[in-house]
């Protein structure tokens, strides 16, 4: 498993990481404990990656929160580094990142709470950040301190593959990034988008902001389709999903699902079991619909 | 050459670009697709030619201030009556173009934001004008302090949203208008108010804009014979001031000064971020949270700036500088009195300016002010501050 991991790895990275000496052991076993999270979160079962805003409502509730959904079924957990302006988010997610911020809560402390979770976990964790945030910071130290915390892998809803530009992954780095395909993204894109994309692509189920849907878009069996002529890896639908009969559905055509706002509703309202009970439903509810083949 | 810019990806340097959501993105290109195809179409130049002389009142004049002149004593200021449009500012320009784009597009509805009215005003006059669907994003804040323009965007038939995100002003309009983009891609054009945003709009606001540099430039080429020393323009989005600055950025000898509300000036006090889609100077922490800002007119009231902006600033093509809430409302009672022309407060930034600017020059020189908008909508909030 491990060796298929590393191999995996290395045919997703770009040819940048490729050129990094194999020889060097110490690289080597890095790349392998850190890549194998997401290979294996796709490998054993078809995924489930809640999302919920780190620091919402308070940094301590966030690590607590990882190691139960982890415990209930989650795969991945992703967090949302707060910021003031969350474009791609509805109302919901928008006001669980106002109260983070209230509480201050920055990267750097997200990276020290991913350092602390390493200790307990190792469910792969993804931050999904805005732009901005990675500007202030700088491209290079991002990744390196991802490394160095243990997050798996970034995913940056207002950059699309075209716009990343400086300081590039210029170490043997191994910090996925993770691009999104749309229901609006031809096939051009939806090819370049794939190839750019590490560890796994995230398809954006409809058009429109994060939040709970009553019906599903109907659209994607057609997109996961459009995607897998381009690539074989691994396709987590976010945008929409918010109750297990949707997972369920949902997970008939992709390899993971995302549910961020109904989980995120939840601990607006302080019911931290609720959401917890929720991410195991969701595993029910994914488990049921059958193992990836 | 500046005129080349942006590049085909929409970068004006290192800044600019198309920094959106994937859903966007595709949008953004039938966008840039469809302006590219119709920008020197003959019909479709024709057309905006038409709408400008004939609905927004074009050319506007180049007046020549003799009393803020003498009052200054120093160069000559001209002033570019944008004032004069329909609708009260420059704001139709844009709309216009953006629109006959719109109905090339075969787009039935469309979305606009706006801070202080002016640009939903304009939009929802043009929409009426062609038969379009309008839905003005409007900051909550700015719909409690503009309530005349909110009726009056009403009055022209369009539905004025109150926007309770974030810090409820126009920053929060503008996310939420992209928001409302991203739902409905298909049928849905934005018309972007200023030379903000994602690639095209800030290469075609700045363009359908240019029109004031145009006019500017033929009409003082006339009175003066030779080109002006000094453009200065308020710069909050940066719209009228791209339009003024832009036929002249390749010519060496004149100099230009946007003047910036000192409360919210991404220019000369913010650092480079990515804000609405583009690369630009932005107001924001050192960890990059995005500033709310203030100023006493809601027009500059913005985080952010044009790209293209942040490119001119960083070549050293373009100065510039800020001015406060007192100067800006010294600035409107002084045009006011000495001109009998009252002048939105966005504008009398740039007015304000001229007391530190006009009086160093000579009496050969001149200068060029882009009054962008008439103070009408104004008079209320500067009754209470002057009380």
């Amino acid at each position: 498993m491990i060796v298929k991991a590393a191999i995996f790895h290395l045919n997703n990275c770009r040819s940048r990481v490729r050129k990094i000496s194999i020889t060097s052991k110490y690289f080597m076993i890095y790349f392998i404990l850190n890549m194998k999270r997401i290979f294996e979160a796709f490998s054993n079962r078809k995924a489930l990656i809640p999302f919920i805003v780190a620091g919402d409502p308070s940094l301590a509730a966030t690590e607590k929160l990882i190691y139960d959904f982890e415990a209930a079924g989650a795969d991945i957990v992703e967090l949302g580094i707060p910021f003031s302006d969350p474009l791609a988010d509805g109302p919901v997610i928008q006001a669980a990142h106002q109260r983070a911020l209230k509480k201050n809560v920055s990267l750097k402390d997200v990276f020290a709470l991913v350092k602390k979770a390493r200790k307990k976990t190792e469910v792969p964790i993804v931050f999904m950040l805005a732009e901005n945030l990675i500007e202030k910071y700088g491209r290079a130290k991002l990744f390196t301190d991802c490394e160095k915390a243990g997050v798996d892998g970034i995913i940056v809803p207002d950059m699309p593959p075209e716009e990343v530009g400086k300081g590039k992954r210029d170490t043997g780095n191994v910090v996925n990034e993770i691009f999104l395909v749309a229901p609006t993204s031809d096939d051009e894109r939806i090819k370049r988008i794939a190839s750019a994309s590490t560890g796994f692509i995230y398809l954006v189920s409809t058009t429109g902001i994060t939040g709970k849907r009553l019906k599903l878009s109907g659209q994607v069996e057609e997109m996961v389709k459009k995607i897998r002529k381009f690539s074989n890896k691994p396709i987590a639908v976010g945008f929409g999903i918010s109750n297990p009969a949707q997972a369920k559905e949902t997970i008939k055509y992709a390899d993971g699902v995302i549910v961020g706002s109904a989980i995120v509703d939840l601990i607006a309202k302080k019911q931290f079991d609720q959401a917890v009970k929720l991410v195991a439903a969701l595993r029910k509810a994914i488990d049921q619909a059958g193992k990836r083949e | 050459m500046f005129s080349d810019l942006p590049d085909k990806n929409g970068h004006f340097g290192e800044f600019g670009g198309r920094h959106v959501p994937e859903t966007l993105v595709p949008v953004h290109e039938a966008v840039t697709e469809a302006y590219l195809k119709y920008k020197d179409d003959a019909g479709f130049r024709d057309e905006l030619d038409y709408y400008l002389e004939h609905f927004i009142g074009r050319p506007t004049p180049l007046y020549f201030a003799e009393n803020l002149t003498a009052h200054f004593n120093g160069a000559k200021i001209y002033l570019k009556r944008e004032d004069l449009c329909h609708t009260g500012s420059h704001k139709l320009n844009n709309v216009i173009g953006q629109l006959l784009l719109a109905k090339r597009m075969g787009k039935k509805r469309v979305i606009a934001e706006t801070g202080a009215g002016q640009h939903g005003v304009a939009a929802a006059t043009g929409c009426a004008r062609f038969g379009l669907e309008c839905i003005v994003y409007m900051g909550e804040v700015d719909v409690k302090r503009q309530a005349l323009n909110v009726y009056r965007m009403q009055l022209l038939g369009a539905k004025v949203v109150p926007v309770t995100s974030g810090s409820r002003t126009l920053k929060d309009a503008i996310n939420e208008a992209m928001r409302d983009w991203m739902a409905h891609p298909d049928d849905t054009f934005y018309c972007l108010g200023s030379c903000v945003g994602a690639h095209p709009f800030p290469m075609m606001v700045r363009d359908f804009q240019s029109v004031i540099g145009k006019e500017a430039k033929a009409q003082h080429l006339e009175s003066e014979g030779k080109e002006p020393d000094y453009l200065v323009a308020c710069t909050g989005g940066g719209s009228n001031s791209i339009g003024l600055f832009n036929p002249f950025l390749d010519e060496p000898t004149v100099k230009i000064v946007g003047v910036e509300a000192e409360g919210a000036a991404s220019l000369c006090k913010g650092t480079i971020g990515i804000l609405h889609g583009a690369r630009t100077y932005v107001l924001q922490t050192k960890t990059g949270q995005i500033l709310n800002t203030h100023s006493i007119s809601a027009g500059l009231d913005y985080s952010g700036v044009g790209p293209e902006h942040s490119y001119l600033k960083d070549m050293g093509r373009v100065q510039y500088v800020t001015a406060n809430d007192k100067d800006a409302l010294s600035g409107f009672k002084v045009l006011s009195e000495k001109e009998g022309i009252i002048p939105a407060l966005e504008s009398s930034h740039a007015i304000a300016h001229l007391k530190k600017l006009a009086p160093k020059l000579s009496k050969e020189q001149t200068i060029i002010v882009c009054l962008s908008g008439r103070g009408d909508k104004d008079v209320d909030e500067v009754r209470k501050l002057l009380k």
